[in-house]
């Protein structure tokens, strides 16, 4: 009775031919080129990646951008190990984490607008970081990242009890967020008025920046972003099933509470991590995922690895137009990743998106 | 009323129903939908689960899919309680099309049906030429091969169901259940969908369940009726045989004529004229 057609369903479905289906099947279904395109993104990240060390106050020619890199002896040496190598490096490190940890949480929620930085967990690194440094006197990143962990995590648990716990829809978690963002956002404006001294050092935690980067502050952050790219990664595939609605995902064997925990852990780690060396970088997280959809369709195992290649090449794209438009000083990445992210923000409203269940 | 059905179902030895219910207290948003409710779904088997609105059929069949715990009772898959095997061995073995499920933004028909592979694949195994194979067959048994590539979205509500049931089929259990699956959809679509059920069953030997709201596709499709009121099983067995004006009475409290049916001989019900006096409720 249990025998083998139960055990091979599948056996008897070759059989099977449909009279709907007359046409042969498509034997060879489009499974994407990922190689390909994965292989353009390293290229794209590599020619931006030398031309952030190339470009700045002064500008280097391609063949100084090497020697400034490799020869101590090179006048430029300084200049790039000091400043535009650690920058660099800064904007791959910090994109791939926003460019990630959007793609994540705007599969989680389901919701085309789950941007961190638009739902206020960057705010909320933000503040906490604004807040350990002018109450407690804490200064070094390395300590620092652990107060934006924290910030981000209570926003992330927070916009979620706001927006209505498990009956969330997209418009309220955009409306919490929103509302929340607002608030902490006032909250540090307000902590540097008490304290204008400080006004200076903490410009950047209003408007996200790589110009704070120094030599150490990529080691520091690197063990973070790693972990959070490796849960979200991991997460890939569950979270895939997950985005069918709950109950298809426990269906397939998935397990929906643990999947969600792994999410918001890497969300938490890659977005405090981010937040803690650059301040709160809005639309990356929205950007990115946007534009590499188009390329890779919705599945989270393609669409996390292709944004943590692409978001870096709009971060530092971005970080660069800054230099250049803002000569002779430079605009904070954050305003220009907010002038290209506005626009896409009501592109997506005006199409309806928000009012999707 | 004599109810054979029931009574056999009860002492059903568990080696002729691959999925049972065992004495299952089911509660939902705090309210007691069910209490000591026995249902057993034959092997190879359409099983069709009808009763009126909150009868507690969408919630068994919940409970028969492991999403729903039950809060006394067990729910036995192949002998063993469902809640206490590895989700992904389940998950081989029985599939759900939930009422509630959503496709993600522009997934295409193909990336949709491939979700299905999930319980057959592994962080190490992430695509395989079987799992091709399996997703092509499925979307052949279902017609919606020729839409492969086309997004969900922009597909009528006939042709997103049976891709919904593709995945499903590319699942490979031997168990079906369906929570509503021609919910929303116009009559034609309707009987494409259960046209499609009735064959995947008959053709391939597949155990289905289905919550279903019309009682007469109920009796045409199903091989094995079960009446839900009220939480409690009215009557079980084929619908030719307990499909009766008495029945639907009893569960739905609506008056009625029971026919044959000219196209299929199974039992035709029509509720009577609403120009007689209502009888007094039993």
């Amino acid at each position: 009775m249990l025998s083998s057609p139960f055990h091979q369903p599948e056996s008897t479905l070759s059989v099977i031919a449909s009279p709907r289906s007359a046409a042969p099947p498509t034997p060879q279904r489009r499974r994407g080129a990922p190689a390909t395109g994965l292989a353009v993104g390293l290229l794209l990240l590599g020619t931006v990646a030398v031309l952030s060390i190339a470009v700045g106050a002064k500008p280097l020619p391609l063949a100084d951008v090497w020697h400034g890199l490799t020869d101590p002896a090179s006048p430029d040496y300084a200049v790039v190990h000091r400043m535009r190598l650690p920058r660099t490096l800064l904007g791959l490190v910090a994109g791939a984490a926003l460019g990630v940890a959007g793609a994540a949480m705007q599969t989680l929620t389901r919701n085309p607008l789950a941007d961190p930085g638009l739902l206020g967990i960057n705010a909320g690194a933000s503040a906490a970081v604004a807040t350990a440094t002018l109450a407690l006197g804490v200064t070094a990143l390395n300590q620092q990242v652990w107060y934006a962990l924290l910030g981000a995590a209570l926003v992330t648990v927070g916009v979620h009890a706001v927006a209505g716990g498990r009956h969330a829809t997209p418009t309220r978690l955009a409306l919490a967020g929103a509302a929340l963002n607002a608030a902490l956002y006032s909250y540090v404006s307000a902590i540097m008025l008490l304290d204008t001294t400080s006004l200076e050092r903490l410009r950047f935690w209003t408007v996200g920046s790589l110009a704070g980067a120094r030599t150490d502050t990529v080691p520091q952050l690197l063990p973070f972003v790693l972990a959070g790219l490796l849960l979200a990664l991991l997460a890939a595939r569950p979270l895939g099933a997950l985005a069918l609605g709950d109950d298809s995902a426990r269906a397939l064997g998935a397990r929906p509470g643990l999947v969600r925990a792994a999410v918001v852990a890497a969300v938490t780690l890659l977005c405090g991590a981010a937040t803690a060396a650059c301040g709160p970088l809005v639309f990356v997280g929205l950007l990115a995922p946007h534009l590499v959809r188009a390329l890779t369709g919705p599945d989270p195992r393609r669409l996390l690895p292709y944004c943590a290649v692409f978001a870096p090449v709009l971060l530092l794209t971005a970080d660069i137009a800054g230099r250049v438009l803002g000569r002779p000083g430079e605009l904070q990445v954050g305003l220009v990743t907010a002038v290209l992210g506005g626009p896409l923000f009501l592109h997506l409203v005006r199409r309806g998106q928000l009012a999707r269940p | 009323m004599t109810r054979p059905d029931e009574k056999e179902i009860r002492t059903m030895r568990p080696g002729t129903a691959r999925l049972v219910g065992e004495t299952l207290t089911l509660v939902y948003d705090r309210r007691t939908v069910a209490e000591n409710l026995t249902v057993a779904v034959p092997d190879r088997s359409f099983t069709v689960i009808i009763g009126p609105n909150a009868c507690g059929k969408s919630t068994l069949l919940r409970a028969l899919a492991r999403l729903l715990r039950p809060t006394r009772g067990t729910v036995l898959l192949d002998g063993a309680d469902i809640h206490r095997r590895p989700a992904r061995q389940v998950a081989r073995t029985l599939g759900l099309l939930p009422q509630s499920a959503v496709a993600p933004d522009g997934i295409t028909v193909a990336e949709l049906v491939d979700r299905g592979r999930y319980p057959h694949q592994g962080l190490l195994r992430q695509w395989s030429r079987e799992d091709e194979r399996v997703v092509v067959e499925a979307m052949a048994a279902t017609g919606v091969a020729t839409l492969a590539d086309r997004p969900v979205d922009e597909l009528s509500g006939g042709q997103r169901q049976r891709v919904w049931i593709a995945m499903a089929l590319a699942q490979q259990t031997p168990l079906l259940l369906l929570d509503e699956p021609t919910t929303y959809l116009d009559i034609a679509h309707q009987v494409e969908v259960l046209d499609l059920c009735a064959r995947l069953h008959e053709e391939q030997g597949r155990t289905l369940v289905a919550v279903l709201h019309d009682l007469h596709q109920a009796a045409r499709y199903a091989t094995h009726l079960v009446a839900l009121r009220d939480g409690r099983v009215v009557a079980a067995g084929d619908p030719r045989r307990i499909v009766t004006a008495e029945l639907v009475e009893e569960v739905f409290g609506l008056p009625c004529r029971v026919i044959e049916d000219p196209e299929t001989g199974t039992p035709l019900v029509l509720p009577a004229a609403r120009r007689r006096p209502a009888p007094t409720a039993g």
